[in-house]
């Protein structure tokens, strides 16, 4: 749904609040009243999810994998320990599974229940992931799925995609992109996107990165 | 039940229509983020379980579920909660209740909620093993996803003993043995579909054993 919320914002300085705004408004203070919610408490987890846990724990993981075979075994064999090593534990990261993109096979991840998603490593996740086209299509034509994000496939690459119907959690492991061989876990990070730890999208290549920081 | 919110393989429902990775924030509107707060806090509480905040936002009619917005449902779901488990008759001193402070909040959100239990059984099935998740038409809540239902599949990973979603929705937290099953996609629809496997995680009263032919 193309949305401009850039438009939405300059009406609120002249516009009444929409009747969702002050349901939520109304909710809110009954529950202040009746002391249920602790309004520091609100705070600090709306802090904890906008600013403190998001993708970029998920790229520290897999620009390490990438570059420490220790790691990367640790990883493949417990995810969940793997990650709580680097200090990233929590609500819906208490199960994690990493499946590894290769030359061969590609992963996909979606909720079609629901939205689950990894947040100790991606955050909350994007609007799209949560959406009904999204969660409908994803499971029974990835690969359209997958060109409307730019992501085409070789045909003979065996696609795999991870319905999370239960509280495992999981993350894609993107394939090392070409031409990194010498770099660093700190500039690999840079070739880490969300939608790639996702599996809509590959990692990003060195010229896409050099292209935008030039 | 298989409401508006069992998505897997319905169509018509239009591109998926990204926002850029780079210009999406985590929030769109401020009543959002108030959403989000609010049900994390209120479900601190500890007076209704994950399963049952999830049937909370599905018990709706489906096109009231797919017409609203994500967090439009959280709020449907949140306010559905504090009325049915009466948390709203009482303030949180006649309930008798210690509200999360922010440290103690925090404490929760870095440590979660595993849910792993001890086995009292040992597993029906082997990785391998070939099983059709069985038709599974109930009102309650379910995570058998019903474009699966009545298909052939194979174990790829047996994850040891979990919370059995459809139980513990109504409040019976029992554990039951959870598996990756493996389906291929000309099984759920059709052979002129794209070849891909589908994994499904799916626990063990979904699953019938198939004799190996």
């Amino acid at each position: 749904m193309p949305h401009d919320h850039s438009l939405d914002h300059d009406q609120d300085h002249t516009d009444l609040p929409s009747d969702l705004e002050l349901r939520v408004k109304a909710l809110e203070s009954l529950l202040l009243e009746k002391g249920l919610v602790n309004p520091d408490t609100l705070n600090t987890i709306i802090d904890t999810y906008e600013n403190r846990v998001g993708p970029r724990n998920g790229v520290h993981v897999v620009a390490k994998a990438w570059t420490d075979p220790k790691f990367k075994a640790a990883l493949m064999n417990d995810a969940t320990a793997a990650v709580a090593s680097l200090g990233y534990t929590g609500r819906q990261g208490e199960h994690l599974n990493v499946v590894e993109n290769t030359a061969q096979v590609h992963n996909l991840v979606v909720c079609t229940l629901c939205s689950c998603y990894p947040w100790t490593v991606l955050g909350l996740p994007p609007v799209w992931y949560k959406s009904a086209p999204y969660r409908s299509r994803a499971v029974s034509e990835p690969r359209a799925v997958l060109r409307e994000f730019g992501t085409e496939l070789d045909a003979g690459v065996c696609v795999r995609v991870w319905d999370s119907t239960s509280e495992m959690r999981y993350l894609v492991l993107p394939l090392r992109p070409q031409g990194t061989e010498h770099w660093s876990e700190q500039q690999l990070q840079r070739l880490v996107s969300r939608n790639s730890m996702i599996g809509v999208e590959p990692a990003r290549s060195p010229e896409a990165v050099e292209n935008t920081s030039s | 039940m298989n409401g508006g919110h069992d998505l897997g393989g319905k169509q018509g429902l239009g591109p998926i229509d990204p926002e850029p990775e780079t210009q999406e924030p985590v929030f769109h509107e401020e009543w959002e983020r108030r959403v989000f707060a609010l049900t994390l806090a209120t479900g601190m509480l500890g007076h209704w379980n994950i399963d049952q905040s999830r049937h909370a936002r599905e018990r709706q009619h489906p096109a009231d579920y797919l017409h609203h917005s994500y967090y439009e449902n959280w709020l449907v779901g949140v306010e559905k909660l504090l009325t049915e488990s009466g948390l709203l008759d009482k303030d949180a001193h006649s309930h008798g209740l210690r509200i999360p402070d922010p440290p103690a909040a925090g404490k929760i959100m870095s440590s979660g909620g595993p849910t792993a239990m001890d086995a009292d059984k040992p597993p029906a099935f082997r990785v391998g093993d070939s099983v059709r998740l069985e038709k599974i038409h109930i009102q309650t809540h379910t995570r058998a996803p019903s474009y699966a239902q009545g298909s052939t599949g194979k174990v790829v990973t047996h994850h040891g003993c979990h919370v059995f979603p459809d139980r513990n929705a109504q409040g019976n937290h029992v554990g039951e043995h959870l598996y990756s099953v493996r389906f291929r996609a000309e099984e759920l629809w059709g052979c002129d579909a794209e070849k891909f496997d589908v994994l499904i995680d799916l626990w063990e009263p979904y699953l019938q054993a198939l004799d190996e032919t």
